[in-house]
């Protein structure tokens, strides 16, 4: 789970690490009463999880509370990369002597961590590291060892950090470490981290990601996991607990099993290139049991993206039994017609693996409205491809 | 002779007495998996009756080393204990730990294979959030169906657990030397370079099938070491060309991240070392085919 930027403060400010003070406004009044409180000049900053804010018209510096609010105003329901501005954030315009980056993250080629810090901050990371790779320390951390003065001293040498601040920078380098480390993070990012006019260090702006895995530790985060999802839809899958990705397509797909449901996806992709070019419509991963209740969420949610003409089901039976999915299905096609919500397009249904003979002979039964079976994966892509095609 | 696990193998199961833990240890043994224990502390000294046979539990991983003389642990605990119970196997000097358990964090598993090297690399660790490893007709340490397909001389190596039995089934009338389940977590133990060299050492493993999906570099890195050590012939599959950047798909590493880990780069990267690399698993096991009818 991603943070915004406002979260990533707070998370940084509770286990120390210097950060401005600064203030969430959702309304242009909300934002003016910041600015006032804060003491104008102040910086409106757009909180949307995605980069490239500030060239998108995101961040802005207002002179007083009232310019504030017009900032507010014009940055609030702005769409940047496709995330519209719900929140703005309202802080001191620093003045800023010297930009540096410092981060923590996972390294998933040596399966460990790694530090990387440049005195060069600001820029985005990836031109910095494309650009300057030589501007760039990266210092392998072990989970073991951690971080400690020395390795934080490292850390600020090897990124070339001036002596003025190395003292501060390696203390707000071990801090962000105990926040990475105690928080379960993915990624801690500070970016830019400052030095200002007073030789102060401060984390100006900081990116995080948790580790959803590791919730069970934290009963904190659950209120972390904000609310405005980007998509309605897997706004009620998540409600659900379904393991959905809103795609652009028109061909739904079900499966079980991550990999399996992806390779689906791409199958449709291959099948949709001869016709008309359709694609996925989705991704979901309904898991090992495929009860009857996730069958018909996972349907009903299907259903409810008015852009899906067909629908694809494709389950290997390993662990499940083929006939305990035929079931499930049979009773999807039940309940959502007690909820007045039928379904209305076509689905194709392949079986395969533990007990296929006899979940196919469950669906043969059944005689279900708009469903039919085919007993491969790429048939069975190619027919909800072909019908969806035809449904357009 | 298989890689990782043979009929000699002796299997214990850490978590064995929870609902998932006698599902799949009564699946093992029905398998022909000698199964000689269990690991719970709060029930050590007792017997568990597996599908008919009676499993002795014991408190500890070293206590049922000793007593049975297992050389293989298949972990079930829920996440939460995971790392607890692979560091105790790791401890013991067990030889092979696969753990079965979803969602275990990424910091526990980094503690997990920081452990495992600084313990000498004693305890080859498989996953965590795998199906596990199969022989078939010798031993099943996991969750891998038994009843796919029997012996033969394919070998596998896969991140996905469904993915593993969709390519089984489609070769089921070849048969495998072993199909090992790797997991498609970020952080894991034995990689699929770990299980390629393996299979070019073993014997009876004349194919290689390697099933890659999106996120990380894991298949590039296979794919160089493929160039260099491998000369038994490589088949590829690569799921997620359709995932869009920057959304997990399902599996917890599986995510493409700016322009790195999609999988149009890894199946460039393997088909530059020589892997053929089909474009649906049929596709993938049409390729087999020709590998394994070729006189």
């Amino acid at each position: 789970m991603d943070l915004y930027e406002f979260q990533a403060r707070d998370l940084f400010a509770s286990h120390g690490v210097p950060v401005p003070p600064a203030v969430v406004a959702e309304t242009p009044e909300q934002a003016r009463a910041a600015a006032a409180e804060i003491g104008a000049p102040v910086m409106v900053k757009a909180q949307v999880k995605t980069g490239g804010r500030g060239k998108a018209g995101g961040v802005k510096m207002a002179a007083t509370p009232l310019d504030a609010a017009s900032m507010a105003e014009d940055i609030l329901g702005m769409d940047i990369k496709g995330h519209t501005v719900r929140r703005v954030l309202i802080s001191p315009a620093s003045d800023i002597a010297e930009e540096y980056y410092v981060s923590f993250l996972l390294d998933r080629a040596s399966r460990t961590f790694l530090a990387m810090a440049s005195a060069e901050g600001g820029m985005e990371i990836e031109q910095l590291a494309a650009e300057k790779p030589e501007a760039l320390a990266r210092i392998p951390v072990g989970p073991a060892t951690g971080v400690d003065r020395e390795t934080a001293r490292a850390i600020v040498t090897a990124a070339g950090f001036p002596a003025t601040v190395a003292e501060a920078a390696a203390e707000a380098i071990m801090k962000l470490w105990e926040t990475f480390v105690s928080e379960d993070a993915l990624l801690v990012e500070v970016n830019p981290l400052v030095r200002d006019a007073n030789d102060r260090i401060v984390a100006l702006d900081g990116k995080v990601s948790l580790d959803d895995n590791a919730r069970f530790r934290h009963q904190d985060h659950a209120a972390l996991a904000v609310t405005d999802c980007a998509d309605p839809l897997e706004a009620r899958a998540r409600e659900k607990g379904l393991n959905y990705v809103k795609l652009d397509g028109q061909v739904g797909v079900i499966g079980n099993g991550a990999g399996l449901v992806m390779s689906t996806l791409d199958v449709v992709a291959y099948a949709g290139e001869r016709h008309d070019g359709l694609r996925p419509a989705n991704f979901l991963d309904i898991g090992g049991g495929a009860s009857a209740e996730v069958m018909a969420n996972g349907l009903d949610i299907i259903l409810s993206d008015p852009d899906v003409r067909s629908v694809l089901v494709n389950v290997f039976g390993g662990i499940t039994s083929c006939d305990a999915v035929a079931d499930g299905i049979v009773q999807a096609f039940r309940l959502l017609e007690s909820r007045r919500d039928p379904v209305n397009r076509p689905v194709v249904v392949r079986l395969d693996g533990n007990n296929a003979e006899q979940g196919r002979a469950i669906l043969d039964q059944a005689d279900l409205p708009g469903v039919r079976q085919v007993h491969s994966m790429d048939g069975a892509a190619e027919a909800a491809t072909e019908l969806a095609a035809a449904g357009a | 002779m298989a890689i990782f696990l043979t009929e000699h193998s002796k299997v214990i199961v850490q978590g064995m007495t929870g609902a998932e833990g006698m599902k799949h240890t009564a699946k093992m043994c029905a398998a022909g998996t000698a199964v000689v224990g269990g690991v719970n502390p709060r029930k050590a000294g007792q017997k568990v009756d597996v599908g008919g046979t009676p499993v002795p539990v014991f408190g500890t991983v070293a206590e049922a080393m000793e007593a049975t003389g297992a050389d293989v642990s298949v972990v079930f605990v829920p996440p939460a204990f995971t790392k607890d119970a692979v560091v105790e196997a790791i401890d013991a000097g067990i030889g092979m730990c696969v753990v079965i358990t979803e969602g275990v964090p990424v910091h526990d598993a980094a503690t997990i294979w920081a452990h495992a090297t600084a313990k000498g690399d004693v305890t080859r660790v498989i996953g965590p959030n795998c199906p596990g490893v199969i022989s078939p007709g010798k031993s099943n340490a996991g969750i891998i169906p038994a009843d796919i397909t029997g012996p033969g001389r394919i070998g596998l190596v896969s991140k996905s657990g469904t993915l593993t039995y969709q390519m089984m089934y489609e070769l089921r009338d070849i048969g495998f030397s072993t199909s090992v389940g790797i997991g498609g977590d970020p952080v894991i133990g034995t990689t699929h370079i770990d299980v390629l060299r393996a299979f070019q050492d073993d014997p009876e493993t004349d194919v290689i099938v390697m099933i890659g999906e999106i996120g990380g570099d894991a298949e590039e890195r296979a794919a160089a070491y493929i160039r260099e050590h491998v000369t038994k012939p490589v088949i590829g599959y690569v799921a997620g060309f359709t995932a869009p950047e920057g959304r997990t798909m399902g599996h917890a590493g599986a995510i493409v991240s700016g322009s790195s880990g999609t999988a149009q780069a890894k199946q460039k990267a393997l088909e530059a070392a020589g892997v053929r690399v089909g474009r649906t698993p049929s596709e993938a096991a049409a390729l087999v085919r020709q590998v394994v009818q070729r006189p």
